[in-house]
């Protein structure tokens, strides 16, 4: 049985924000599922006393005085922009305009 | 003058500071080596030239001020391009970032800059460190120069490239699930993961944040150690660097070099002995074993029955972060931007940048995390996936009570011609087959070259407990005074 359907596959890619064509969306869903099967395997060994591990290095709530440092400036955090304005990224419109 | 291109970072190193050669001669020999070759290595995204010979100068200015230099001051390396650099390009092999130029250094760059290090330029790697053969690059795949028709490894398949080239003495590789060491292994280099904390990742580009390691790559052991040693180091801009000294790497590794591992006993992973290995590999992996033991180690067999659940466990948590992380790239703050005509909306926006900015295994991997973080699957995929991590490190721990370091081959195969694993993505993932666990586990992990098999280099893996990196350097030195490095044919 499949892991992952195509109809799946396209609704991950619009959540991922992927316009994925239907040409990939064939070739993933085939591929997407052998690799599901493969990894599905974890499940065997894991039971339920066993605590996850989200990170190798067991280090929490690193704090540091509340000082000053220098950090980019305005035109250096917008250096790299598609679009700026105004000392701003400027992006494309975010609400529908309804007629 | 000997051909500076094929001395070693520490007798550069000296050669610089006893005046012999300068470093602008340095630098020029391995730039004029890199306009012969990598027209037909492509080991480099983008060569510094004019940047290099400035920082080379500079340390020549320095030397005749009679200021006091590092071992490395001079000696050129080879960045790999998902490290943030100042003044050139930064793509992380990616088209979504083409032509990008950071507003800053990532540490381990300030690092180098500030011990001297002159970079060459940037490496080519898979996108965004994702793949195992430089195949999955924007740019084009890099050439095995040990067959010009073969992968050199990836992800960091530029940086190794570039050592087996002689392009640079030293370079800057990344290790998420082996992107150090299996480049290392199959271009006959050496490879060095370190303790995941203990290299900085301030301005590495995120793939897999709880996976993802910096380290050194080089031709022989004590350059690899000494480029770790100007790495490595707690920076309070990466929460998970390790407020914790550096081990004696550079010591360890010359301590290894003196052939004696008397009462140095090596952990035989039995679960990884050979098996899923090609035999020419296992045959050369149990031959530095034997000139292991020649030199006074002890081999004693191990087992770590979890670490076959690594790879899938890998291919869980590692996509899983990558969905996370690579949201950033959204059109709006850096890199790409499509289809913004003014008719459609953000989102529109967004979703065609990404398409087309991300390669497809990329576009893969974002699905797959997308899949196994999303509600109902969560707990079966990636919360599994996060305690079988848990009985690997248990495994692991067991293994260090009855051994030094562990040891295996460091990939199952040798460099693979183009196009042959492309095709099924998992086969392209069980390169990472032994090299995976160290990651999961944090603990340090290096290859180093071990003979050839079909005429192909063949890597030994060394695995140590978090934070004895220095105890993968004193048993990598000792093969390496055993077996002695490796030259690739002339290209």
């Amino acid at each position: 049985m499949a892991a992952i359907s195509r109809e799946e596959v396209a609704h991950l890619a619009r959540l991922s924000r992927l316009a994925v064509t239907d040409e990939e969306l064939d070739r993933f869903a085939g591929q997407l599922d052998v690799i599901l099967q493969s990894v599905a395997r974890v499940g065997e060994v894991a039971a339920d006393d066993i605590p996850p591990t989200s990170h190798s290095v067991p280090l929490t709530n690193v704090l540091r005085e509340d000082v000053v440092v220098p950090g980019l400036s305005q035109a250096e955090a917008l250096s790299g922009a598609p679009d700026a304005e105004q000392g701003r990224f400027r992006v494309p419109r975010i609400l529908e305009e309804e007629a | 003058m000997t051909d500076l291109t094929r001395a070693t970072a520490a007798e550069l190193g000296r050669l610089i500071a006893s005046g012999e050669a300068s470093a602008e001669e340095v630098t020029r020999a391995h730039l004029d080596r890199i306009g012969e070759v990598d027209e037909r290595v492509h080991a480099f995204l983008h060569v510094d030239t004019d940047g290099a010979v400035e920082a080379a100068r500079a340390i020549d200015s320095a030397r005749a001020k009679g200021e006091q230099l590092g071992p490395l001051a001079g000696v050129p390396v080879a960045v790999k391009d998902v490290i943030a650099t100042t003044g050139v390009p930064t793509t992380a092999g990616s088209k979504i970032l083409e032509n990008w130029r950071p507003p800053y250094d990532a540490t381990i760059m300030t690092r180098m800059r500030a011990a001297g290090l002159v970079m060459l330029g940037k490496t080519n790697m898979d996108e965004f460190a994702m793949g195992s053969s430089t195949e999955y690059s924007a740019y084009g795949p890099t050439n095995n120069p040990w067959d010009l028709g073969r992968i050199p490894g990836g992800s960091g398949g530029g940086s190794a490239a570039s050592l087996a080239a002689y392009e640079a003495p030293l370079a800057i590789g990344t290790d998420t699930g082996g992107s150090i060491r299996q480049p290392g292994a199959v271009t006959g280099t050496v490879g060095a993961k370190p303790t995941y904390g203990g290299t900085s990742r301030y301005g590495l580009i995120a793939f897999s944040s709880s996976l993802d390691t910096p380290g050194p790559c080089a031709r022989t052991i004590e350059d690899a150690a000494l480029l770790h040693a100007v790495i490595a180091g707690h920076d309070p801009r990466d929460s998970t660097s390790i407020p914790a000294p550096v081990p004696d790497v550079v010591g360890a590794a010359r301590l290894g070099a003196s052939g004696d591992l008397s009462g140095v006993k090596l952990g035989l992973v039995k679960e990884f002995a050979g098996e899923g290995a090609e035999p020419g590999v296992s045959a050369a992996f149990r031959d530095a074993l034997d000139a292991l033991v020649k030199l006074g180690a002890e081999v004693v067999e191990v087992s770590c029955p979890h670490f076959e659940y690594a790879l899938p466990a890998y291919y869980l948590i590692a996509p899983s972060e990558c969905s996370s992380n690579l949201a950033r790239f959204d059109g709006v703050r850096y890199g790409l931007r499509t289809g913004d005509d003014g008719s459609k909306s953000l989102e529109e926006v967004m979703s065609l940048t990404r398409e087309a900015g991300f390669g497809a295994e990329v576009k893969r991997r974002i699905i797959i995390g997308t899949y196994a973080l999303s509600s109902g699957y969560y707990d079966a995929y990636y919360g599994q996936a996060q305690k079988v991590r848990t009985l690997i490190t248990r495994d692991f721990a067991a293994a260090f009570e009855k051994a030094d370091v562990l040891v295996s081959p460091t990939t199952p195969f040798v460099a693979f011609p183009f196009g042959s694993r492309t095709s099924d993505p998992y086969q392209m993932y069980l390169a990472d087959l032994y090299t995976i666990p160290s990651n999961l586990y944090g603990g340090p992990a290096i290859s180093v070259p071990c003979g050839l098999s079909e005429g192909l280099p063949v890597g030994f893996q060394i695995m140590a407990p978090t934070l004895a990196d220095d105890r993968m350097y004193r048993v990598g030195g000792a093969l390496e005074s055993a077996l002695g490095t490796l030259t690739p044919p002339a290209l």
